[in-house]
């Protein structure tokens, strides 16, 4: 107990055990439907036992021309997952750092609309974007790309969210002062004093835009866009083996980019003398 | 990383500019933040603008910055109206209240930041950040990021960056007050020893007044958006125009008196009084400054008793009660030292007075 009498924080951490207790919880709620996936990919078919075979055959290229629409699938949620987070980078992060310089009072209403569609079934979100896409379609044709901008508005609440948090945890309007004071344009201090400093939260925007179009599939579907998940639908009922291999892929590689944002977003870190 | 190529740190050079802001307001909705402010900075001359909190300082600098719009009035560097020119082309330097150096840059990048803005060749930046990082005292640590340093030494960067692309005005917004009482004094030495070296013309904002006193040419006091008086330091503090400036500046104590033309009655003594503020005779709010009184032989002194006494190294500073239940502060040598419940008396020494109004 300190002198307030209250203890100190390192004192109200839960102890070593309780928390190896709640990690191995947790670590297993998610284990448990990945360790069945992995398991369901090796099994033998009806001859029994375990194989690698199917994920050799993946990694050796050796799929045959049937699993063309997942190849087409996967490529049109990477193109999807980059042209998201460009929309997403392009329209959001200029407008959130001038309603934080500029227009205080409007961060609130914002924030309300970012927020938005995290509270709208993505069927309501359909409904109302069906007739939207047939306008896009004739500006922009029926690429599956043009899904990006639907996709810009699901990832909304998570980029405000990343992006905010940031811009509250750095020096904003003293940064900009200061860059414009040394003879800085506002397009300067955007590029080389505000953007580095919100790395994070522009990474973390970022990773989970691109872990959000990796794993959508209700608004492809119902737009008749063919994206990763719509395709692995399709291959579930030829391949349910070679499905599950590619859904834990993707898995695999949203695990990866969460471990970058850790690695490249972390701050500059230099040994003290 | 060495310093021997360098040349010498005065190098660092500036073309000081006069300064003017003449009639200027600025309203917050119905807040008038300045209101009709007049000031005129000599080239090479160091100004500090002081007033209390929401007095309207700040935002006067920052008008003078760029970093506030006007909404009348006109702003004048060099004798050309600024008015028009954003914050980026007014060729003016800054240093912040709150730590504003880039975290994502090294020191030495920070001071070079100005000159990449003006395309400064990377040679010749190098070498001028490198200068003035030796003005302030931290050329071995241009490798460091700026949490790797401490409150002063960030601002001490923050001093080299403003200076370092050799602006026409450098500003300062209270740059030392989130430092501890030490660093702040020893940096102020530094600003303005640097600011006499470079001659440049400088704007210092800081509600301090122990800090505008010791640092500037000029002291400018602020009250409520307008500025109450310009003078030198001594002048400030001998002949305070208003009221006000008697109290915001130095200490004083506030005795009630009668004014009777040019002179005061204050508990049964006369006191000139300081031209200035014109007041109709009877009762007035007299500011009387504590080394303007002094302890006194009993029959002869007002009668009071010590309420507190603080030794200030080389003087003492004694607060005593009136009969009447006033305070007045009493300046004194240290050989005397009451403590408290002491029975007393006081004189004033016949110094003239500022009155104001009673409140």
């Amino acid at each position: 107990m300190n002198r307030e009498g209250r203890r100190p924080a390192s004192e109200l951490a839960p102890r070593a055990a309780t928390r190896w207790i709640i990690l191995g919880l947790v670590g297993l709620l998610w284990a448990v439907p990945i360790i069945g996936m992995v398991e369901f990919t090796l099994r033998g078919g009806l001859a029994g036992g375990y194989t690698f075979d199917r994920w050799i055959l993946v990694f050796s290229g050796g799929l045959d021309a049937s699993y063309k629409p997942l190849w087409t699938g996967l490529i049109n949620s990477l193109v999807l997952a980059g042209v998201t987070v460009v929309v997403v980078l392009v329209l959001l992060v200029p407008t959130m750092v001038l309603v934080h310089l500029r227009f205080p009072p409007l961060r609130r209403p914002l924030e309300f609309l970012c927020l938005l569609p995290i509270t709208i079934p993505a069927i309501v979100i359909v409904v109302g974007l069906a007739p939207v896409y047939s306008v896009v379609a004739r500006l922009f044709g029926s690429g599956t790309w043009t899904l990006a901008f639907a996709y810009g508005i699901l990832v909304l609440p998570f980029a405000y969210r990343s992006i905010q948090a940031n811009l509250d945890a750095v020096d904003v309007k003293t940064l900009t002062e200061a860059a414009r004071s040394l003879g800085a344009s506002w397009g300067t201090v955007l590029a080389r004093v505000l953007l580095p400093n919100l790395r994070r939260g522009l990474l973390a925007a970022a990773v989970i835009a691109v872990a959000v179009v990796l794993g959508e599939f209700t608004i492809a579907s119902l737009l008749n866009r063919n994206n990763l998940q719509t395709a692995l639908v399709v291959l579930n009922k030829d391949d349910p083996f070679i499905a599950v291999i590619f859904a834990l892929l993707a898995l695999a590689f949203a695990f990866v980019l969460l471990i970058l944002i850790g690695r490249l977003g972390g701050p500059k870190r230099r040994r003290t003398e | 990383m060495t310093t021997s190529t360098l040349a010498p740190a005065a190098s660092v050079g500036t073309a000081s500019a006069s300064v003017e802001l003449d009639g200027v307001v600025k309203s917050y909705g119905s807040h008038r933040a300045l209101d009709g402010i007049r000031l005129a900075l000599h080239p090479g001359e160091f100004v500090a603008l002081l007033g209390p909190s929401g007095c309207g300082k700040t935002t006067a600098l920052r008008a003078l910055a760029g970093l506030e719009s006007i909404d009348e009035g006109r702003i004048d560097i060099d004798g050309r109206d600024v008015q028009n020119l954003p914050t980026n082309r007014r060729d003016i330097g800054m240093v912040f209240q709150s730590y504003s150096l880039f975290p994502h840059l090294t020191v030495l990048e920070n001071v070079e930041f100005g000159l990449r803005m003006r395309k400064v060749q990377r040679a010749e930046r190098r070498a001028r950040a490198l200068e003035a990082l030796a003005l302030v005292g931290l050329e071995e640590r241009g490798g460091r990021y700026a949490h790797e340093l401490s409150g002063g030494q960030q601002q001490r960067v923050a001093l080299a960056r403003a200076l370092v692309t050799r602006p026409r005005v450098l500003l300062l917004d209270e740059p030392l007050s989130a430092l501890d009482a030490k660093v702040r004094v020893s940096l102020r030495e530094q600003i303005r020893r640097i600011q006499t070296e470079l001659g440049i013309t400088t704007l210092f904002v800081t509600h301090d007044q122990e800090e505008a006193l010791a640092v500037a040419d000029r002291v400018a006091v602020m009250n409520a958006g307008r500025i109450e008086q310009i003078g030198t330091p001594e002048e400030l503090y001998r002949t305070p125009a208003t009221a006000f400036v008697a109290d915001f500046v130095g200490l004083s104590s506030g005795l009630p008196g009668e004014l009777a033309g040019s002179t005061v009655s204050l508990y049964g003594t006369t006191l000139p009084v300081l031209p200035g503020e014109t007041l109709s005779d009877g009762a007035v709010r007299v500011a009387v400054r504590p080394e303007d009184v002094r302890f006194a032989s009993a029959p002869d002194g007002i009668p009071a008793t010590v309420v507190s006494s603080s030794f200030l190294g080389s003087l003492r500073r004694t607060v005593v009660r009136l009969d009447d239940g006033v305070l007045l502060s009493v300046q004194h040598g240290v050989d005397e030292a009451p403590v408290a419940g002491d029975a007393v008396s006081v004189a004033f020494r016949g110094s003239p007075v500022r009155v104001g109004p009673v409140r």
